[in-house]
């Protein structure tokens, strides 16, 4: 528990770590979103075209 | 080695190489930070001046360095885009610039919670390095709202880069703030004259943050940059093929 507490910075400290994390989490995501929704896209795309033709 | 880049510029063959890149660059970045953030954490002592706050240095300076680092990816790129006419390379700079954005803000806010118990303050108008950072966050913000705001891709790319260009005067505005001007931020601590100036146990772990945070931005950027290029060559006929064959897999 002492080692968690940080000394007297406990609360700086975990909000800085807890901060990083949500940050990578949310640049994760967006990057894997933002691929998908585009292969979406450009499936849906193809696949208008195939019937089209 | 021309033949390498001649390559790697051409959209099928980046989109198909990023894709085998991004796994082994996510888990080797996984690896660093898991070891640096409990390094970190739990085996470097505390430093003899500012305790256990001096920790918040494992996720600030990696979040600091790489903000300016993507900046200057992003304009070294969006040079390229504009000098060459190369596609992929405004694809480079406009994947940077949301990651870059991102480190930035986690600079300044984890600068912040650092500067309030050290400094007394959770921000200093006044201070060099924390207004060029900021100004750095702005100059992300608006490359990116000049590229949204132009709808055709070809003209967002070429105003978005000159921004981006001139913006680059800032970052080594930033970088030597602290050597400029006198400023409450630290001067340099690792890369100095005399070698770091820090201990081994405190500087591992650091080290291994820094890389893997490295990586952590180059797996991002490839993915940015992978969906970016699909976006742009919607219309090729490699992408047709690419989503007959792969369905909904990616």
């Amino acid at each position: 528990m002492e080692m968690l507490a940080m000394g007297q910075y406990g609360w700086y400290v975990w909000s800085s770590f807890g901060l990083t994390f949500i940050v990578v989490i949310i640049c994760v995501v967006q990057a894997r979103r933002r691929h998908s929704s585009v292969f979406r896209a450009v499936a849906q795309r193809v696949e208008l075209m195939e019937r089209t033709e | 080695m021309w033949i390498f880049f001649h390559k790697l510029a051409s959209p099928p063959h980046f989109y198909a190489l990023a894709a085998r890149l991004v796994p082994w660059l996510a888990a080797a970045a996984a690896l660093l930070i898991g070891y640096g953030t409990w390094a970190g954490l739990f085996v470097a002592p505390p430093d003899y001046q500012q305790g256990d706050a001096f920790r918040i240095i494992y996720v600030h300076v990696p979040a600091a360095y790489l903000s300016m680092m993507a900046y200057m990816v992003m304009a070294v790129a969006a040079g390229i885009g504009l000098i060459w006419r190369m596609k992929l390379a405004h694809a480079v700079a406009a994947g940077a610039a949301p990651v870059g954005a991102w480190f930035t803000f986690l600079a300044l806010a984890t600068g912040s919670i650092w500067g309030r118990p050290m400094w007394g303050t959770w921000w200093e108008w006044g201070d060099p390095r924390l207004t060029s950072e900021l100004i750095l966050l702005f100059l992300y913000f608006g490359y990116m709202a000049l590229r949204a705001s132009i709808d055709d891709p070809g003209r967002a790319d070429r105003a978005s880069a000159v921004l981006a260009m001139v913006g680059a005067v800032n970052v080594p505005i930033i970088h030597f703030s602290v050597e400029w001007w006198s400023s409450l931020h630290q001067g340099p601590t690792l890369v100095r004259r005399d070698g770091p100036a820090i201990e081994a146990a405190m500087l591992y772990p650091l080290l291994a943050m820094i890389i893997g945070f490295t990586l952590l931005f180059a797996a991002l950027l490839l993915s940015r940059v992978r969906a970016e290029v699909l976006f742009r060559e919607r219309r090729a006929r490699w992408v047709a093929r690419l989503v007959r064959n792969e369905g909904g897999s990616a």
